[in-house]
């Protein structure tokens, strides 16, 4: 393996923040238009939200009896998933689902789906 | 106990390493092109990875290899022996993926893959680069487990149906041709395997048809376990709409099947021979051959990943999910796998930009038909932690086993459009 290599790879494993920053660095100048294009969402919400659409459809969008997220409003998401936390708000599958996320997972799952239909 | 943001960084850091390795590993011109991720294998894990890949970045350059040209889905093709579903209407198709997601599909069959320049070489002979590769390569039997039992006479006499298709026909085809007070033997393997409440599923959708069309037949499970998926729901579906008509005989009861006779038509336990008119054997399984073959399986035949991406723990810079891979609590099921491939396509492109992935959050929901209006289900809502993927304390389980009836009945309109909601979200 040829010597800078091995040192790139040594700092690379001691401290990823060292590499994200210089592929940071080196994305904004390769790919400016490209992530332009996609959307800033926060990752964390992104991948919490993603496993909603299975039931509920791609973007939430649903097309048979399952409720669709996309198009109601972060706050109408957030309400309706405490309650089926809590159970306040009946169900046969969602509670069960909703009792699975901190009150900060939700916000994030409401934000994210809550904001989608202003981002298409 | 919530992992610790340090050990979360072990787990990321060689998830960034094996990013390195990708780019540098390859050629010069991996700087100019474009990031190229193969995927292998177009079933509910491959299929969802591929289509979010490109769905999360369009820029991605996204090649499915899946030599099939139409997929038919395990899940609900156990409705096809109750006349609720047709072949046709659980088969799906790349069609979409490749017009509207741009994703480069390939009707081939990945014979190879080296690790170590980064290739995947198909049946054609062509050889596919990549940065990263995604194996969801679904199950493979291991033929010769069962004295008596082989790949031949599984497509002959005795099929498995555990992969859906032209084996759900031929039995399918058996239950059609049944005398009336025929037996039914269902023989599911030890854990792990694919889909652990489809067998159950099955003897409630086959008996589904036979009390309507031969109600003098009947169903007997020999099964190695002492317990099984959703087993107090099954009990009291079975109770309550198929009276008499399903027989389980688990471990103790000399359950376990030691061989089968083809041409006797019977099966033979720690107890007895039994003997049946259609007998439906679901061999041990482990991962799909090519995964094997690469090396990313263990001793147990299946394969460890790291599961902040998904990304073999054996060979980095590939990703293994869906039934294939060993995800700690979650099941081997359609659910489990594309839930992977979405969190694994996610942590793929953030890799790619050398960004951290996110912390993992996997979801698994399966329902199971007892009969046309009586549905069940489980859900399970799973985290990283410092022992690996667990479920999260307090969430998730089973539909409650005193569940009025109109519970009942919403869970099985429930299922119809979970059904319609994930194929669309994978395929669609």
């Amino acid at each position: 393996m040829p010597s800078k290599l091995k040192i790139l790879l040594a700092v690379c494993l001691v401290s990823p923040g060292v590499f994200s920053a210089s592929m940071d660095a080196f994305a904004a100048k390769k790919k400016t238009a490209k992530s332009a294009k996609v959307a800033e969402v926060d990752p964390r919400g992104q991948v919490l939200a993603l496993s909603c659409a299975s039931c509920h459809g791609t973007d939430g969008k649903s097309s048979g009896i399952i409720p669709s997220v996309y198009g109601k409003t972060p706050d109408y998401i957030e309400a309706a998933l405490k309650d089926f936390k809590s159970g306040v708000r009946f169900s046969t599958v969602m509670g069960r689902h909703a009792k699975g996320y901190s009150d900060e997972e939700i916000h994030l799952i409401a934000q994210y789906f809550g904001t989608l239909w202003g981002k298409n | 106990m919530n992992i610790s943001r340090r050990d979360f960084n072990k787990l990321v850091v060689s998830g960034i390493a094996g990013a390195t390795l990708g780019i540098f590993g390859s050629t010069a011109d991996a700087f100019a092109a474009k990031n190229r991720v193969v995927v292998i294998g177009g079933g509910f894990g491959g299929a969802s990875a591929a289509k979010y890949l490109k769905k999360l970045d369009p820029s991605l350059s996204v090649t499915l290899v899946e030599p099939k040209a139409a997929y038919i889905t395990c899940p609900f093709s156990n409705w096809v022996f109750a006349g609720l579903k047709t072949i046709g209407e659980i088969t799906q198709t790349y069609a979409v993926l490749a017009a509207r997601y741009g994703v480069d599909v390939v009707a081939d069959t990945a014979v190879s893959i080296d690790a170590a320049r980064s290739t995947v070489t198909l049946g054609s002979g062509k050889v596919l680069n990549y940065d990263r590769l995604i194996v969801s390569p679904g199950i493979d039997f291991k033929w010769g487990a069962i004295p008596g039992y082989s790949q031949s006479i599984a497509e002959t006499k005795m099929p498995h149906a555990f992969q859906a298709g032209s084996q759900t026909e031929l039995l399918n085809k058996q239950l059609h041709e049944m005398k009336n007070g025929g037996t039914v033997l269902i023989c599911p393997p030890a854990n792990p395997f694919r889909c652990p409440p489809g067998p159950y599923e099955r003897a409630s959708l086959i008996a589904c048809y036979l009390k309507d069309q031969k109600p003098k037949s009947k169903i007997i499970i020999l099964d190695p376990k002492d317990k099984f998926s959703k087993q107090a729901l099954f009990r009291k579906g079975w109770d309550r709409l198929y009276p008499g008509m399903i027989e389980w005989r688990g471990a103790a009861a000399g359950g376990k099947v030691q061989s089968v006779d083809a041409a006797a038509m019977t099966v033979t336990t720690e107890l007895d021979v039994v003997k049946g008119d259609v007998i439906n054997v679901i061999p041990p399984q482990r991962a799909g051959k090519i995964a094997v073959d690469a090396g990313l399986a263990d001793a147990s035949g299946w394969c460890p990943i790291n599961a902040v991406s998904f990304e073999s723990t054996l060979h980095p810079g590939i990703h293994v999910l869906g039934d294939a891979c060993i995800a700690g609590a979650m099941p081997k099921s359609g659910f489990a796998a594309s839930s992977q491939g979405k969190l694994a396509a996610a942590a793929i492109v953030r890799l790619l930009r050398g960004k951290e992935p996110a912390q993992p959050s996997l979801v698994n929901t399966c329902y199971s038909l007892l009969g046309p209006g009586y549905g069940v289900s489980v859900a399970g809502v799973y985290k990283l932690s410092s022992e690996g993927i667990v479920e999260i304390p307090g969430s998730g389980g089973l539909t409650p086993i005193d569940a009025s009836d109109d519970q009942l009945n919403q869970e099985a309109l429930f299922a119809r459009g979970w059904y319609n909601n994930i194929v669309n979200d994978i395929w669609g």
